[in-house]
């Protein structure tokens, strides 16, 4: 055996940890009503809720990809003046309750809000809307995909961004084909990151958009309303809900394509 | 159709000026943070002076000084920059990222393949053309580099310590390559090494603390340095000073009192003016006593470091060196911090205009 240098009772408290985050979905998983399973997970209301999930997470991710990775870009290349404050800020959403966010939001876009007023003039109403689902998503999820991405943008660093610049390579060049296939992997796990927080955000879509079937009400909020009324159900859809978590951080973790470090110093 | 810059770097404590002719290749000495590296990027566009001027050809790379402050992005100048480490863009194949310049230059993708096939073949590396730069050894992956270079039709080639991260076995074969490709070519390169300055070089500078110390042709720098680092790359003893009727005063150095060196005055060399006095060290002999009797050379020096040099010994007391047999220092009793007379003839010393 190798030496690893950990003592012990490291593991022993690994072992706690791994149990503590296993034990609760195994328990979760005891309790679902397989002779039901089928017939609760695809009732109208569970189906609609799923499709709305993954339609307003898959458009919240790709509103991340637009701006998180400008601003990922901003951050990792470019040192500015307040640049740590600005930082500090997208990361805000990490920390903040969802509900707090969902507030936020809804005194920035709502009928009352800052921009509202003049977008209710427009004739364009946000909140409450499945627009206000998107906001309210992409709002906690682009400080996953920014942390992601400027972490390996600033570990690729900018080396072979110059070597494309004086190869004669315009900024948008450089950008498309050697920045971004360079920091592909850390790219993907943002995404995929950012995917699974749109998928179960709750607080700040209840806040912000409310549970209008159909509309607003994604899955994580039809399981919450489920479990006042039916167990069961709520069980089985949590259960949904954990095997496309499941499936999507797998794919993220597999990985095929890890990008190849040229083998530099080798003869 | 020549290449001028003039760049201060206040922060690098940079201030160089220089020029290259047509298909002038220039060699850049210097120790380590000397500012050589920062005068490449400088001139790639990498690094922003806060003064100075440069021109490509035609083309103005920069002009911080006048007015309308013109600065052309590193991708518009035509300098292509080879660094120590080959930097292949390990996602694309060779093939593509050879192709990398032409089809930014806007050629097709065909056109561009085929002229990093073209590329390929001359830098002998055509058949890693479909590899990822991850599957190349470190001289292959730096030849590719070369030819991606190449192919993006550079009028300036930049080069930082090309040969610097390859073993003792790829250097040989990529300085060949180079010195094919080069001729012809406008090029700066960075070196440590006198084989590489004398092999790829017209002409070489010498830069020390930012500044340009010592210019000129190559096999002249060498033969008769004026510069410290030039001396020690060229293997021989520099005193500096001013030129007397038979040889050279030096000032009081950290080692050194002031001292007369009595040697031989080359024709140039004017009594009175500024001068080097330089002498290889296989002409030092090494003395416990002062030795007397005219005309050498005799300075008491201490002893700072010892370390083999090919069958002898090198021994060095601060800037001057003496290469003894190992059976000489052994009966000297020689150690780091012993005081000795380094001597040497006058016949040996030559005195030239510094």
């Amino acid at each position: 055996m190798n030496f690893s240098g950990i003592p012990r009772w490291v593991y022993w408290l690994a072992v706690v940890a791994g149990l503590f985050v296993l034990l609760p979905l195994a328990a979760m998983v005891a309790k679902v009503n397989w002779a039901q399973f089928i017939p609760l997970v695809t009732s109208d209301s569970s189906l609609t809720a799923l499709g709305l999930s993954l339609r307003t997470s898959a458009a919240s991710t790709a509103l991340c990809l637009v701006l998180g990775i400008p601003l990922a870009l901003v951050l990792a290349r470019r040192p500015f003046r307040g640049q740590r404050l600005l930082r500090a800020f997208v990361l805000l959403p990490l920390v903040l309750p969802p509900v707090v966010g969902g507030i936020a939001l809804l005194y920035t876009f709502g009928r009352q809000g800052l921009l509202g007023k003049s977008l209710e003039l427009a004739g364009i109403q946000i909140a409450f809307s499945t627009t206000a689902v998107v906001l309210a998503q992409t709002f906690v999820a682009l400080p996953f995909l920014v942390v992601s991405l400027e972490g390996a943008l600033r570990t690729a660093g900018n080396r072979y961004e110059a070597v494309a610049a004086t190869l004669g390579a315009r900024p948008t060049t450089v950008l498309r084909r050697v920045t971004v296939p360079m920091v592909l992997p850390g790219l993907a796990s943002g995404t995929v990151l950012s995917f699974a927080r749109c998928l179960g955000e709750f607080g700040a879509t209840l806040t912000f958009a409310g549970s209008l079937q159909g509309v607003t009400r994604t899955l994580p909020l039809e399981i919450y309303l489920q479990r006042e009324t039916d167990a069961d159900a709520a069980v089985a859809l949590s259960l949904v809900l954990v095997a496309v978590a499941v499936a999507v951080v797998g794919l993220s973790y597999r990985r095929p394509h890890r990008a190849e470090i040229p083998a530099e110093a080798a003869a | 159709m020549s290449f001028h810059i003039d760049a201060t770097v206040r922060a690098r404590n940079l201030d160089v000026s220089l020029s290259l002719g047509q298909a002038e290749t220039v060699a850049i000495l210097g120790p380590n943070g000397a500012g050589k590296s920062t005068l490449l990027s400088v001139a790639a566009g990498l690094v922003r002076p806060d003064a100075g001027t440069a021109r490509l050809g035609g083309r103005v790379l920069f002009d911080l000084d006048g007015g309308s402050r013109v600065w052309t992005p590193p991708h518009l100048r035509g300098t292509a920059l080879l660094a120590q480490e080959p930097l292949l863009f390990p996602h694309l194949s060779v093939l593509d990222n050879v192709a990398f310049g032409p089809r930014s230059a806007g050629a097709s993708r065909a056109e561009s393949r085929e002229t990093a096939r073209h590329w390929l073949a001359e830098v002998g590396a055509i058949e890693f053309a479909a590899r990822k730069p991850g599957q190349l050894s470190g001289g292959q992956a730096q030849r590719v580099a070369v030819a991606r270079a190449l192919a993006a039709s550079p009028e300036l080639l930049l080069l930082d310590e090309p040969m610097s991260a390859l073993d003792i076995h790829a250097a040989p074969h990529l300085r060949r390559l180079l010195k094919r490709v080069l001729s012809g070519r406008r090029a700066l390169v960075i070196t440590h090494d006198v084989l590489d300055a004398l092999m790829l070089a017209d002409r070489v500078i010498v830069m020390d603390k930012g500044r340009i110390v010592e210019e000129g042709v190559t096999r002249e720098v060498f033969r008769r340095p004026r510069s410290q680092f030039a001396a020690g790359l060229a293997g021989v003893n520099l005193m500096v000073g001013t030129v007397t009727e038979d040889g050279l005063r030096t000032p009081a150095t950290a080692g050194l009192p002031d001292l007369h060196v009595a040697g031989h005055l080359d024709d140039e060399a004017e009594p009175g003016g500024p001068g080097v006095a330089a002498f290889p060290p296989s002409a030092v002999s090494i003395f416990l006593d002062a030795a007397h009797g005219s005309p050498r050379n005799s300075f008491h020096v201490t002893v700072t470091e010892l370390e083999p040099h090919g069958d002898h010994i090198r021994v060095r007391a601060g800037d001057l060196a003496a290469d003894i047999t190992p059976n000489a220092s052994a009966e000297l009793g020689l150690e780091p911090g012993s005081r000795v007379y380094f001597v040497v003839k006058a016949t040996a010393v030559q005195v030239y205009a510094g």
